[in-house]
């Protein structure tokens, strides 16, 4: 067993419990290229946790392996405390993990509504027939699913845009009806990948204070990838750094910035 | 109002009933391309094979009986009972759901990522399956199938009408199984519309046809959802099966109307339910009266290629028909 530290409170109040997600020895090739060598991290309740590190050096593919849309050759995935079999990614996002996308992944010809209702599904049990007539448990549900989805669009204040296909928004507003239609699903573990990429500084900050207040307010324990160092600092509890891979670095932000590793690899060093 | 402008209006309305039928196959096909990429060629065989299958079912016909009985030396044909058609069609539906689960599961699961011609082309190998099977199962002959819907001119409707015009006017025929029809398939599109948009599955399946990645981050399994559209598909196949195969019988041209939905499916778009049926409706229409004013002039049987000149044109000006997702090429 890997040794675990007991739960804490952060300085700020927030609880951080025990561990939810442990990836153990995790190693991912494609073809003959490693995209991920034996990486070890866990994310504990409650954090917010950052992987970041340079172009190419893996981020994405772990979090592929998080969310089942890649299955590593070596290593273990432990959720809530029980080891994960290969899985779909429909059935990970069934057991209560959702993601963003890096390139943006919504329903273009659906409302703002109806993308962020899809997160739902995993929600919604009633019968074929009851939904069609709209009955009993039915009409219930779809109730509690609208109470929760309007609670989220004016948290992250989109209401003025909820009727508006998707596909018709600018840039920085898809990510945000992405981050409510993953944040729909009440999800145990939530995944950002590159939540702030090609964002402006206003859209940036307007993103780092949804997802501090998504974590604060829900509880939502989150993973995020991000490139930009300076954000990842500001946001996160700990931090893995990962480089061609390989996992150099993980701690609280202050520890992984005066790790000497992590700096080469920012900065770049001279190899002889 | 003169009867020459009175019988112009019959035409209309008749055309506006097969545009109905045009309309239920090219449905069948949108189902399956907007949720898969799949161009399925093979929707026509399935309306054949779906009515091939009721007709066997009511008259309680021995599938394979011909490999049955040149193997074992056997003569059975008959079961010797008939089944009631509301419980003949149920049966053929749980027939088609089989098929559907078959056919991804045995084809389109091992074929997912892969460039749609080649998805096409194995439609193309699965319809002429389908056909073989067909004729396996239940014999090759031409059949008739009566499930109970009224036929010939509707009295009703000329009855009311005929005071409409003067003493060279007769009232509009209609036929009765046309107005049937019409009833059936206007059930069965609002039907479907209700399942898109108020039901999770249906939620699910317009969440797969948008987008495959952000479908499976919501927990859509997309497996499920390709076997539930091709069950759809198989479901409109047999209620488009029934009514041409009441109107013309059942045998093999059957399959061909798939072919008249290809220039629906140009007028109204590859992925619009709404286009198909707007474009069943006018070609339908468009064929009916292009035949009734300009035929006599060109010696008739302007029927057999007026949809797919009208389909050429719109090709030309609208690529993507009425109702299709614009084609937008960024440079």
């Amino acid at each position: 067993m890997k040794d675990t530290v007991a739960p804490y409170t952060t300085a700020d109040g927030r609880q951080i419990g025990d561990v939810l997600m442990d990836m153990r020895g995790i190693t991912l090739r494609f073809g003959g290229v490693e995209a991920i060598k034996d990486i070890s991290f866990d994310i504990r309740e409650g954090e917010i946790r950052a992987i970041i590190g340079p172009n190419g050096a893996g981020k994405s593919s772990m979090l592929n392996v998080i969310s089942g849309f890649y299955n590593p050759q070596d290593g273990e995935v432990w959720f809530r405390g029980a080891k994960r079999p290969p899985m779909k990614p429909y059935q990970v996002a069934r057991q209560g993990i959702a993601r963003t996308f890096q390139n943006i992944a919504l329903f273009d010809g659906m409302s703002v509504l109806d993308n962020i209702m899809t997160g739902r599904l995993t929600h919604m049990k009633s019968g074929l027939l009851a939904q069609a007539v709209w009955k009993g448990r039915a009409e219930r549900e779809e109730v509690e699913n609208r109470a929760v989805v309007e609670r989220i669009i004016d948290f992250l204040e989109i209401q003025a845009i909820r009727k508006t296909p998707v596909g018709r928004l600018p840039y920085g507003l898809k990510k945000r009806v992405e981050l409510a239609r993953a944040l729909a699903a009440e999800p145990k573990l939530l995944l950002l990948d590159e939540p702030m990429a090609g964002m402006n500084v206003e859209e940036k900050e307007d993103m780092s204070r949804f997802i501090l207040d998504v974590n604060d307010e829900f509880g939502t324990t989150i993973a995020l990838i991000e490139h930009d160092m300076g954000v990842v600092m500001d946001l996160s509890d700990r931090v893995v750094v990962m480089d061609y891979g390989r996992k150099i670095g993980d701690g609280t932000p202050s520890e992984v910035r005066n790790n000497q590793e992590v700096i080469d690899a920012y900065l770049g060093v001279a190899h002889d | 109002m003169s009867a020459d402008f009175l019988y112009g209006v019959e035409v209309v309305i008749n055309g506006l009933m097969s545009g109905v039928l045009y309309a239920l196959v090219a449905l069948g096909f949108v189902l399956i391309f907007k949720a898969s990429g799949i161009f399925n060629y093979a929707q026509g065989v399935m309306a054949l094979f779906a009515a091939l299958t009721l007709v066997g079912v009511m008259e309680g016909q021995v599938p394979f009986s011909h490999i049955i009985n040149a193997t074992f030396g056997t003569d059975i044909h008959h079961f010797g009972w008939h089944v009631p058609a509301l419980l003949a069609i149920a049966l053929t539906l749980v027939v088609m759901i089989a098929f559907a689960w078959m056919v991804h599961t045995f084809v389109f699961k091992h074929l997912v990522g892969q460039e749609p011609i080649i998805l096409f082309m194995a439609t193309i190998g699965l319809a002429y399956f389908l056909e073989g099977i067909g004729d396996l199962m239940w014999g090759s002959d031409i059949k008739t199938l009566d499930i109970g819907i009224p036929q010939g001119g509707s009295m009703w409707v000329e009855n009311i009408s005929v005071h409409l015009g003067g003493e060279d006017f007769y009232g509009f025929f209609i036929d009765k199984l046309d107005i049937t029809a019409s009833i059936v398939a206007a059930i069965l599109v609002i039907g479907l519309i209700v399942f898109a948009q108020y039901t999770k599955q249906g939620r699910a399946m317009r969440a797969v046809a948008d987008d495959h990645q952000a479908a499976l981050s919501v927990g859509i399994s997309l497996n499920f959802i390709w076997i539930l559209v091709w069950s759809l598909a198989g479901m409109v196949a047999l209620v488009a099966g029934v009514m041409w195969g009441a109107k013309s019988g059942v045998q093999f041209s059957l399959s061909l109307i798939a072919l008249k939905a290809l220039p629906v499916l140009m007028l109204g778009g590859f992925t619009s339910i709404p286009g198909a049926i707007v474009g069943g409706l006018i070609i339908g229409v468009g064929e009916k009266l292009f035949e009734f004013m300009i035929g006599p002039m060109v010696g008739g049987a302007t029927e057999n290629w007026f949809a797919y000149v009208l389909a050429l044109i719109f090709l030309v000006f609208r690529p993507q028909g009425l109702f299709g997702e614009r084609i937008i090429e960024r440079v």
